[in-house]
């Protein structure tokens, strides 16, 4: 399956990629509403240490913990390989939150959590993957 | 701390309402511009230390950023011009010569922009070249006085080597040192892609790019940096630079801050070291003496590349011309008054040198008329603009042009022209790696490719108004050529006529 994947070489750190994400996933088509004067709460995030920055997001594992995990049924792998999660059926108890080996898993005021998704909602190609400046994120298919 | 009497030159308009406080400025800015406070949540900027690179406006997501003139001014004086009494405090605070960075900006003519070109209409045909073949290869080297051949009928004369182009248009020097690691793989990439070549400068050439030799033009200049047998032998052809039209008659200076451990192998000096080339050639006095470098060169590398001269365009340049025309040199390239540098003189770079559309047209006539032309390639750089630049030079006589500005310009450079400070926030002329690492060499090599394709096009699509399909047929031919707004003087010396007759 078509995955992010992301080249430290050129990550620089300008974290866009978690602006991009938090803005695509707002629903709201203007990014100065959806952002302004409020907490972002990215599906990406950036690793920064000094020098070494990298995005890191959802993994979209073979055989994924979070699944494993999740003691309501609401994450699942859907046909594609992507690893959804339903926000009906999330009690927001946050094992998957715990069990990601990556931190790629993160939550909001509405105590559901959020997860990447691969923009599957918002017309196929990532966010932030479509907003890096640097072709550090990519989407593609990689063999195993 | 003492008064510092030096204004802005910039100011930096942030639109509150649009700001989403992604500090993505704050984080790309590598002179410090911009700055966040947590107590009050608001994005701060010191605009003295803004040199309008543009890094901050290309990358915020909002386009809440604009960086304008600032127009905080010092009463008008048409002597003494703001920028003029600026320099004076500058220097006045440092006592040290004033740099500048990449061509002279000050508003000289330029001829290009005066020269109009025919286009054919009722009495000869014009040539659709999406329909039509055209040809825009050029062969660079001494081409022979008369082909002969021998009974058969097959041409027995021996060409002396070349370099094949695909288009008239090749990278100029520019050394790594003075760009970056990134910045150079993008010009040999696109270099072996589009089928030119680009120039190592004076820099060496670092290991990983011997691969591009086919497509590397090897420069030795004034302080002989990373030149040895393998490197001569590896480029396409060799060039020797006696001057650069930014800075005539003066070397060039490597802060030894530039010179880390990759920079210090290549040019191969202790890490940390300047990088100083002398401004002369402390073996070159005379034609005699360069046709004695040329000639080392030609032996080393078996007769089997064409040795380049490169000099500055300057007030005698057809006398030079015909003179490095006679020294066994194969091309001469000339470099016109607004060519780029990573760093010189202010002075030096804004008030030496001729345009380089009159030092082309004075020497490919004088080279005519002395029946040397055929000798030598002329190579002509010093601002190429376009492809209608390019037109207009080969129609005054040039083989090929050199382009370096228009280059770094499609590699992301803004023009700030602030190389010499080595803080590149486009990753191109600096050495930091995390400013280095801005510039992907795969997009960088992209966006010249797509830029020459582009000129290639417009070649093709001007030759072909005019009814000519190829360079060859192109070359000197100034009838193609009118002036416009320009003296009796300027025009006998493009020898063009004026638009209208």
């Amino acid at each position: 399956m078509k995955r992010v994947y992301v080249n430290e070489e050129w990550c620089l750190g300008c974290h866009l990629c978690e602006y991009n994400c938090a803005f695509s996933n707002s629903g709201i088509k203007d990014m100065v509403k959806a952002l302004k004067g409020k907490k972002i709460t990215p599906r990406i995030h950036v690793e920064d240490d000094g020098k070494i920055h990298y995005a890191v997001s959802c993994r979209h594992c073979e055989d994924p913990l979070c699944i494993k995990g999740c003691i309501s049924g609401a994450l699942s792998k859907d046909e594609n390989g992507v690893v959804a999660i339903d926000h009906d059926k999330c009690v927001g108890c946050l094992t998957c939150m715990l069990l990601c080996p990556y931190g790629s898993i993160t939550t909001d005021e509405n105590e559901t959590v959020l997860k990447c998704e691969l923009c599957m909602q918002n017309g196929g190609i990532p966010a932030c993957v479509q907003g890096c400046p640097n072709r550090a994120i990519v989407f593609e298919e990689v063999e195993e | 701390m003492p008064i510092n009497y030096i204004l802005p030159e910039f100011e930096v308009e942030r639109n509150d309402y649009r700001c989403i406080r992604c500090r993505v400025c704050e984080r790309q800015c590598a002179n410090g511009v911009h700055s966040y406070d947590p107590d009050g949540d608001i994005m701060l900027s010191d605009e003295t230390k803004c040199v309008d690179c543009q890094r901050c406006v290309c990358l915020c997501p909002t386009h809440a950023l604009k960086i304008k003139k600032n127009d905080a001014a010092l009463r008008t004086n048409a002597n003494w011009k703001q920028n003029t009494i600026l320099e004076i405090y500058k220097q006045a605070n440092t006592g040290g010569v004033l740099l500048s960075s990449m061509g002279n900006p000050e508003p000289f003519p330029v001829y290009w922009d005066k020269i109009l070109i025919n286009a054919s209409q009722v009495t000869n045909p014009s040539i659709d070249p999406l329909r039509e073949p055209m040809e825009t290869r050029v062969f660079l080297g001494k081409k022979p006085h008369e082909i002969t051949r021998d009974e058969n009928g097959n041409i027995n004369t021996e060409l002396p080597p070349q370099v094949e182009l695909q288009i008239p248009v090749m990278f100029s020097a520019m050394s790594y040192g003075s760009i970056s690691y990134n910045a150079h793989k993008s010009l040999a990439t696109a270099a072996e892609e589009l089928g030119i070549c680009y120039n190592t400068g004076e820099g060496g050439l670092h290991e990983d790019f011997y691969q591009y030799g086919k497509n590397t033009i090897v420069q030795v200049a004034s302080g002989r940096f990373g030149v040895y047998k393998d490197y001569l032998e590896a480029g396409a052809a060799i060039e020797i630079k006696m001057g650069q039209g930014a800075k005539p008659g003066i070397g060039g200076h490597l802060p030894g801050t530039k010179v880390g451990a990759d920079v210090s192998k290549t040019r191969m000096i202790p890490e940390g070291s300047d990088a100083i080339s002398p401004a002369p050639h402390h073996d070159i006095y005379s034609i005699e003496d360069l046709r004695q470098l040329v000639f080392s060169l030609k032996e080393a590398t078996d007769y089997k590349k064409p040795v380049i001269v490169k000099v500055a365009a300057v007030h005698n340049i057809a006398a030079i011309a015909s003179g490095i025309a006679r020294s066994g040199a194969d091309i001469i390239a000339i470099d016109g008054f607004r060519g780029g540098t990573g760093a010189a003189p202010t002075r030096i770079r804004d008030n030496v040198g001729i345009p380089i559309e009159l030092a082309l047209a004075a020497v490919d006539k004088r080279l005519r008329d002395e029946g040397i032309r055929q000798n030598v390639s002329l190579v002509v750089g010093g601002s190429v603009r376009s492809a209608s630049d390019v037109i207009k030079a080969i129609a005054l006589g040039a083989d090929a042009c050199y382009i370096a500005t228009s280059a770094l310009l499609a590699l992301g450079c803004h023009l700030c022209r602030t190389c010499q400070s080595g803080k590149c926030n486009w990753g191109i002329a600096t050495q930091d790696p995390e400013l280095v690492k801005r510039l992907n060499p795969e997009t960088g090599k992209e966006r010249l490719v797509n830029l020459l394709t582009a000129w290639k096009h417009e070649i093709k699509e001007m030759m072909g108004l005019m009814g000519i399909n190829s360079i060859e047929a192109l070359r000197g031919n100034r009838l193609m050529l009118r002036g416009v707004g320009l003296n009796e003087k300027e025009l006998e010396i493009l020898g063009i006529s004026h638009a209208g007759e």
